[in-house]
């Protein structure tokens, strides 16, 4: 360990710009099943204003090296090595010295804005709490009231909320998800840190906000030339702001590069399996040069026309209309596409086709049957025609079934069979999913993510569907897994020849996967037509600034489609 | 979360099946204090049972004996001798009272406890998964129920069914019945709400999806999901039932003492000792009624803590992580000084 000393303080004679800089950190978690390494070995240093981004899957250990940054692990937490905050060790910090650290050296953006704002006091008092709690402890003596306000406002303009002098007596609801991520940012930046942990910034918001996020984290990077730490999964979110980037894996890290030596040359091989994984629009498209829509002499199975489904309001206000006049073929054999941002209706129209949700005017003939006025007992016989995948596959299984059992119940339902025939079916249908016929006695727990996909998939085509309804079913997983998921989709649904409805939020996902695209917004299908023409030549406004706000996984190209579409973007 | 990081789950299903019964499981995950207090409760809870099983073999008398061979037991006697904890004003044998109490609560704890999990479990189900105006109406039963004291209820139930006289299944019968009655709204609640829950789980819409019936659902993939939580309630209201009948007894809604033996209605009828400085009388079946209850809550709350993933506490990290640990948090500290003054 004095080894270390000695480096770190070399390294700071050399480099004085260095803000944080992590040596042989380890972080031991204590669980049921003993301890878990989930930090094994990490080194890394961020240098001022520069842009770092911690890349890898779900438990390579990126969100916990994050925390560590801030000292905020959990009880059962065991950290060693050593983490320099301007040359300050937080891992042995006594918690008083932490909470000084906290805020006013490096600060944190959390992942989901709805839930790191205080629904009950205004953005104004959350953003002053900060400068108020640090007040004295530099010197400075108390902060009045009046001055944290004032020092609010000054951070909430930085961040580009409009009329900040006023909209800092709002309470989080009154903003939207894009501009409580704002907010949340302006927290961070109210003290000055040197240096700002991400952690998922922009996960849980849609594409076109998470271009403008982007774009204010650059400017503060520009402008004030704060150091960030950038945990993402998402490599077009790297590729867009990074500029150095560390790959992690099962607590390691695998590869340290600039951002545009990694995009173009990897080193390592699971890097480059982790890039070519990736999707990327235009690439690999389903409908490449299709003129026409294809399947159109097949069977029609679902038929919307004029579609409204409304869920009704609370006393005294209006119902809200979540599909509104929305009209639509899908036929047999077809993959049709549906593309929007949250809320804007997609998930509703697949849960209303597998008669989850009643339709509330228009019409929606689904394998003949009209939806409206849907009466369960008449509608039961067509349900083994229609195959449902939901998007979380951990949730969607009965945890105290086993895999076997859960695929087996359509079959129970509607052909029940011997227990033999379900059994010699359910190996069947998990060949076919390529996973052992001996997961059929496995728990879901016992399944990782992937694999519980595959099973949902499994479960879905037990009754050879005519129609299967996929409502984000790759989202959950990590980039590796839903490559391969989607790899045996699409040869599952050419081997069978199902209609498929597949819902995404993804572009790139649902261009590799669907000839036909629709895509929605606020309740309204804007566009439809051939997939690789909607996304390359794509005629309504929205789905122009969709597309323009999509990151792709190449720094240079990135750099230039920014440009390109800064006026549509408004950026 | 892929296999490789999956935790073991609470319970696993794959372990052998004694190491899955509720307490067993429990005992296995706990460690330090929770697993000192899971073990004086099962200890204490153990003790209990087997006094309740033995009974005829471990008392000296009856519970209504009033002589034996020698002529009839002397009033009010202290403690020694052939009444090794005295005998009552009506010249029962305090030990062998408070043992064959042990059979009276075990045995109104069962029926109680069965009659309401079988109707609060059954209603809570129906109630949460088919919701709309039932759910309603059992909800304002069930708050209806709460808003009595649950003495009184247990008391007008007592006349109701017995009319106030008392054999020993009959008394036994009222007591449960009663304090049946008052657990119901309980079960309804903590089943109902965790219908509530998991009818809107991804895996009860997919079960919805394949065309399941609404029973199907209800007893598949609902009912086993919603029941975890009941070896919580059972050894919580086990404890509440034991206070309930020796309230009841106390107030003299109990069982006649030559029925059967309860603390409670000894209790009452000690009352009249403690001024004139008998305290055998009341103490004994006093300190009987906090063993059975205190072992009984022991056992429920440490079963409540090892639930839950956040209030269970975990072994240690192994000492050869520690001892890493521990030089580097002091050289870090060193660090730090030597960095703020140059």
């Amino acid at each position: 360990m004095t080894e270390n000393l000695g480096s770190v303080s070399d390294h700071k004679e050399q480099d004085p710009k260095t803000v944080l800089e992590i040596d042989h950190l380890q972080v031991t978690f204590a669980t049921d099943g003993g301890d878990v390494h989930a930090v094994k070995d990490v080194n890394l240093d961020v240098r001022a204003g520069e842009v770092l981004a911690i890349v890898g899957e779900s438990g390579s250990g990126k969100t916990v090296t994050a925390k560590t940054i801030l000292g905020l692990l959990p009880e059962t937490a065991m950290s060693s090595g050593a983490v320099m905050i301007n040359g300050t060790n937080v891992i042995s910090l006594s918690p008083g010295r932490l909470r000084q650290i906290r805020g006013r050296d490096v600060a944190m953006v959390f992942q989901e804005p709805s839930t790191a704002l205080n629904p009950v006091f205004t953005v104004g008092w959350q953003i002053a709490e900060g400068i108020r709690a640090h007040a004295g402890t530099d010197g400075s003596g108390r902060v009045s009231k009046k001055e944290a306000k004032e020092r609010a406002i000054e951070a909430l303009r930085k961040v580009g909320i409009p009329d900040p002098e006023h909209r800092v007596n709002y309470y989080p609801h009154q903003f939207s998800g894009g501009q409580k991520q704002r907010v949340v940012i302006a927290a961070a930046l109210a003290l000055n840190p040197g240096l700002i942990v991400a952690d998922e910034p922009t996960t849980a918001l849609d594409v076109t906000v998470q271009a403008e996020i982007l774009e204010l984290l650059r400017d503060l990077r520009d402008k004030y030339g704060t150091s960030i730490v950038l945990i993402t999964h998402n490599m077009g979110v790297v590729a867009d702001l990074a500029d150095r980037v560390v790959v992690m894996y099962r607590g390691d890290i695998v590869e340290e590069a600039t951002a545009k030596t990694l995009f173009a040359e990897p080193r390592q091989d699971y890097t480059r399996n982790l890039l070519a994984a990736v999707p990327h629009l235009g690439r690999n498209s389903a409908s490449a040069g299709l003129a026409e829509r294809p399947h159109q002499d097949g069977e029609v199975l679902v038929s919307a026309d004029n579609l409204v489904i409304e869920y009704p309001g609370r006393l005294g206000t209006p119902a809200f209309k979540a599909v509104d006049g929305v009209s639509f073929t899908l036929s047999r054999g077809e993959v049709f596409g549906l593309v929007g941002e949250s809320g804007s209706g997609k998930t509703t129209i697949g849960r209303a086709i597998a008669g989850l949700n009643r339709t509330t005017g228009g019409s929606l003939k689904v394998l003949g049957y009209e939806m409206l006025n849907l009466r369960e007992r008449t509608f039961k016989p067509l349900r083994k025609d229609i195959g449902f995948v939901f998007q979380d596959p951990a949730a969607s299984f009965n945890p105290q079934l086993t895999i076997g059992e859960c695929i087996a119940e359509p079959m129970l339902i509607h052909t029940r069979p011997s227990e033999a025939q379900a059994r010699k079916r359910v190996g069947e249908l998990l060949e076919s999913v390529q996973l052992p016929a001996s997961y059929a006695g496995r728990y879901p727990h016992e399944l990782s993510g992937g694999q519980r996909q595959r099973a949902s998939l499994a479960r879905a085509l037990s009754l050879n569907p005519r129609l299967l309804i996929a409502d984000e079913p790759t989202s959950a997983l990590d980039v590796s897994v839903q490559a391969k998921v989607l790899e045996l989709f699409k040869d599952i649904q050419e081997e069978f020849g199902f209609g498929c409805l597949f819902i995404s939020h993804d572009l790139a996902v649902v261009d590799i996967l669907s000839s036909w695209v629709g895509v929605l917004y606020k309740g309204k299908l804007v566009e439809q037509g051939i997939g690789s023409q909607v996304m390359g030549n794509p005629r309504h406004d929205y789905t122009r600034r969709l597309i323009a706000s999509l990151p792709v996984p190449d720094p240079d190209e990135q750099a230039k489609r920014r440009e390109e579409h800064r006026a549509l973007l408004g950026i | 979360m892929t296999a490789e990081t999956t935790l073991e789950p609470v319970a696993n299903p794959r372990a052998s099946f004694l190491r899955r019964l509720p307490v067993v499981s429990h005992f296995n995950k706990s460690v330090g204090l929770q697993r000192f207090m899971l073990v004086v409760g099962l200890v204490l809870t153990g003790v209990f049972l087997l006094t309740a099983l033995t009974a005829p073999l471990l008392a000296p008398y009856g519970f209504a004996q009033l002589s034996d061979a020698d002529g009839s037991f002397p009033t009010q006697q202290a403690p020694g001798g052939k009444h090794l904890l005295g005998t009552t004003v009506g010249g029962y044998d305090v030990l062998s009272r408070v043992i064959w109490g042990t059979q009276t609560a075990l045995l109104v704890i069962i029926v109680a406890v069965i009659l309401s999990i079988f109707a609060g479990v059954i209603l809570g189900l129906v109630s949460g998964y088919i919701g709309g105006w039932l759910d309603r109406i059992l909800v304002v039963v069930a708050d209806a129920i709460y808003a009595f004291p649950s003495l009184l209820v247990a008391i007008v139930m007592a006349i109701v069914i017995s009319g106030g006289q008392s054999s020993l299944l009959g008394g036994i019968l009222a007591a449960a019945i009663s304090i049946t009655v008052v657990f119901i709204p309980q079960y309804f609640r903590v089943i109902r709400a965790e219908t509530i829950r998991l009818k809107a789980e991804p895996f009860v819409e997919s079960a919805k999806v394949v065309g399941a019936s609404n029973i199907r659902i209800m007893t598949r993939h609902i009912y086993r999901n919603a029941t975890r939580t009941l070896p919580l309630i059972f050894t919580l209201n086990a404890s509440e039932s034991i206070l309930t009948l020796a309230g009841l007894g106390f107030l003299g809604f109990g069982i006649e003492p030559s029925s059967a033996a309860e603390w409670g209605f000894d209790l009452n009828k000690a009352l009249a000792d403690t001024t004139s400085g008998i305290w055998w009388t009341g103490l004994f079946p006093g300190l009987a009624i906090v063993w059975t209850v205190l072992g009984l809550t022991l056992v429920g709350e440490s079963i409540n803590d090892l639930n839950d993933p956040r209030l269970r506490g975990r072994k240690r990290i192994n000492r050869k992580a520690a001892a890493v640990a521990v030089p580097a948090a002091s050289a870090g500290s060193g660090t730090e000084t030597e960095l703020s003054n140059p």
